[in-house]
């Protein structure tokens, strides 16, 4: 019976392919998987929208959304109604090709990173051996769509923005994939499955997830930073900084093209938190050995929730960077930090089993986060300003 | 060290939307249609026309001079006098407004109105929902629509309506001392000589009030009349 409630969705796609030809079963299996990626995550997304205004307004002792419907549960319905009836403007000087492809490309590259991820036991769409590397392949390729629709715009602030958004990408890409090298590194295998399937044993009914070991922990949370970065979330939400702005790169655009943007993080927020999950947190297991009676699927998106939840509680809390601190942070922290990191996962490795390795490893992170922390902080003044001029 | 003032930042957060759901003191919102704070005495948005009683058009204090009128600074208040008369809080008769309307569009809210007003007949309102779909008519507010009650006047502004009132008894009480006097002498007359003839009529809808307050004498009617006439005849306000 357990088993049966995990397995649900895979029992039932194959129920439904029974039906069919053999030849057809394939190809139409995949299409009904496409389809409940492509159905279950704009759900997700109207959920989460409304989550979101809502415990950010809690976070500021507001309320938040609580007109449409109960509890204002409805909203995302108003504003999906609102903004398929807007007026789509194009600017008239603006690249009309471009301008209309640069949201498609980006939802479309996002939902291509869902094609590896598996979301419970045997609920992956595609085994990839490569699946880390098509991932990542994948999530540059949202650079390409953002930079046409600031390109495209024709448009001082969506130009500006779109080259905020390639730089602050690019330059958080390198910590986000070597941030995950560590993960390859000590599996030996690119494949999400196999990522997952290195993680499922449990010790004392404790599972053996890659963030309870230092260098895991420190990836985990360089991970974090880079992927926040990397969605253009807050604090690193500069690409659409609309006190700066207007907002950003997706100025020009208005109506459904505007929703695919939004869409398109949102979704990108998922697959980054999924991948998150699925490298670090063990994916789709139970975080205590005792718990595996409940389905894979229901953890894999209880991690997915929980990370949601960590990305508006960020949110609610960091004030944005400056450019010039969100770059340092990049190159002067997060990177260095991620090589030790390599080096700190190879040490592990190779020092064999033992209580040695805990120490040496966790002592050598821990001296340099705080060393490249001290110096990074050494002629930073806080406190009250000084206001040279103007008093 | 490095990342804990994030972390202290995080927990303030925290704290926050833990304790949103927990006090009330916290949450700052009040969900206007349904909830709303009850307006600060002070405050006033378009002018009123206040009456006594309980009928409007009886009891409006207006007596149709025309000063709010003419001070008005953006010209929006527009007077008609009437033909009759009918008898004020004193019971003097006074012409009434046989039109009055004030076109919010144009008011201002200046309060230049209420305070030229020597009858205290016009107050600043406190309403300030009149939003309407139609931008002439629905805007160009007339009498009837202007006309509260005095009872209204002192749930909106409870110590100004009180000082008002104050005035306005002893206003009336100077009134009747007066009138009481010239009673006497008139009473006194009347022994001296003893035929006096006064014509005159009784008022219609002379209020209750006035009559009761008058000592008891046999020519009360009359002597009432008189005074009344001569009031009319030689102020110019009852103000004194």
């Amino acid at each position: 019976m357990i088993e049966r409630l995990d397995q649900v969705f895979v029992i039932l796609k194959h129920w439904l392919l029974g039906y069919l030809p053999q030849s057809w079963q394939t190809p139409v299996g995949v299409v009904i998987s496409v389809v409940c990626i492509i159905g279950l995550y704009p759900a997700l997304f109207a959920v989460t929208t409304v989550l979101e205004r809502k415990g950010v307004a809690r976070i500021q002792n507001r309320l938040g959304p609580n007109r449409v419907g109960p509890y204002g549960i409805l909203q995302p319905m108003a504003d999906g109604i609102k903004s398929l009836t807007k007026e789509d403007i194009v600017p008239t000087s603006a690249d009309g090709v471009v301008h209309f492809l640069a949201p498609i490309i980006l939802v479309v590259t996002v939902f291509m990173g869902f094609a590896v991820l598996p979301m419970g036991r045997n609920m992956v769409l595609v085994d990839m051996d490569a699946g880390l590397l098509f991932y990542f392949a994948m999530g540059a390729s949202t650079e390409l769509s953002v930079f046409m629709a600031g390109w495209s715009s024709r448009n001082k602030y969506s130009l500006l923005g779109a080259m905020r958004a390639v730089a602050q990408m690019i330059s958080y890409e390198v910590a986000l994939l070597l941030s995950s090298v560590v993960i390859v590194m000590m599996t030996g295998s690119l494949s999400l499955v196999k990522i997952v399937e290195a993680q499922n044993h449990y010790s004392y009914g404790l599972p053996h997830w890659f963030i309870f070991t230092p260098w895991g922990l420190a990836g985990f949370i360089m991970y974090a930073i880079a992927g926040t970065a990397e969605t253009n979330r807050s604090p690193f939400d500069l690409p659409e900084g609309e006190s700066e702005l207007v907002a950003g790169y997706h100025t020009e655009y208005s109506g459904f093209k505007f929703a695919l943007f939004f869409l398109g993080e949102y979704v990108a927020m998922f697959s980054i938190s999924g991948l998150g999950s699925t490298l670090f947190l063990g994916g789709w297991m139970a975080p205590l050995a005792a718990l595996q009676f409940i389905p894979s699927w229901i953890w894999f998106f209880g991690k997915l929730f929980v990370s949601m939840a960590v990305f508006i509680w960020v949110r609610g809390t960091l004030p944005r960077l400056r450019q010039d601190q969100l770059m340092n942070f990049a190159w002067k922290f997060v990177l260095p930090m991620c090589l030790l990191n390599l080096f700190v996962a190879g040490l592990w490795r190779f020092m064999g089993d033992g209580w040695l390795r805990w120490v040496v490893c966790s002592a050598i992170l821990i001296l340099a986060y705080v060393s490249i922390g001290r110096e990074g902080m050494r002629r930073k003044h806080f406190g009250p300003r000084s206001y040279r001029y103007a008093e | 060290m490095l990342g804990d003032g994030i972390l202290k930042g995080l927990a303030e957060t925290a704290k926050n939307f833990a304790g949103s759901f927990v006090s009330k003191e916290r949450m700052t919102t009040v969900e206007y249609p349904e909830e709303r704070l009850p307006l600060p005495e002070a405050s006033r948005n378009f002018p009123f026309l206040v009456y006594d009683g309980d009928d409007w058009e009886k009891g409006l204090r207006c007596v149709a001079c025309q000063i709010c009128e003419k001070e008005c600074p953006p010209k929006c208040i527009y007077i008609e006098k009437s033909k009759d008369k009918k008898p004020d809080y004193v019971g003097k008769p006074q012409i009434y407004p046989a039109k009055f309307d004030i076109d919010i569009s144009v008011c201002m809210s200046c309060q230049i109105c209420v305070e030229v007003c020597p009858f205290e007949a016009i107050k600043m309102n406190t309403e300030f929902e009149l939003a309407t779909d139609d931008r002439f008519g629905g805007l160009l507010l007339d009498r009837k629509e202007l006309a509260r009650s005095n009872e209204y006047y002192h749930q909106i502004h409870p110590t100004e309506a009180s000082e008002v009132d104050a005035r306005l008894a002893e206003e009336k009480s100077k009134v009747e001392a007066k009138a009481r006097a010239a009673a006497q002498a008139a009473a006194a007359k009347a022994a001296a000589t003893p035929t006096t003839a006064i014509p005159s009529t009784p008022l219609p809808g002379k209020p209750a009030a006035n009559v009761d307050a008058r000592p008891a004498s046999t020519a009360k009617t009359a002597e009432d009349n008189k005074n009344a006439e001569t009031r009319a005849t030689n102020e110019g306000e009852p103000k004194a």
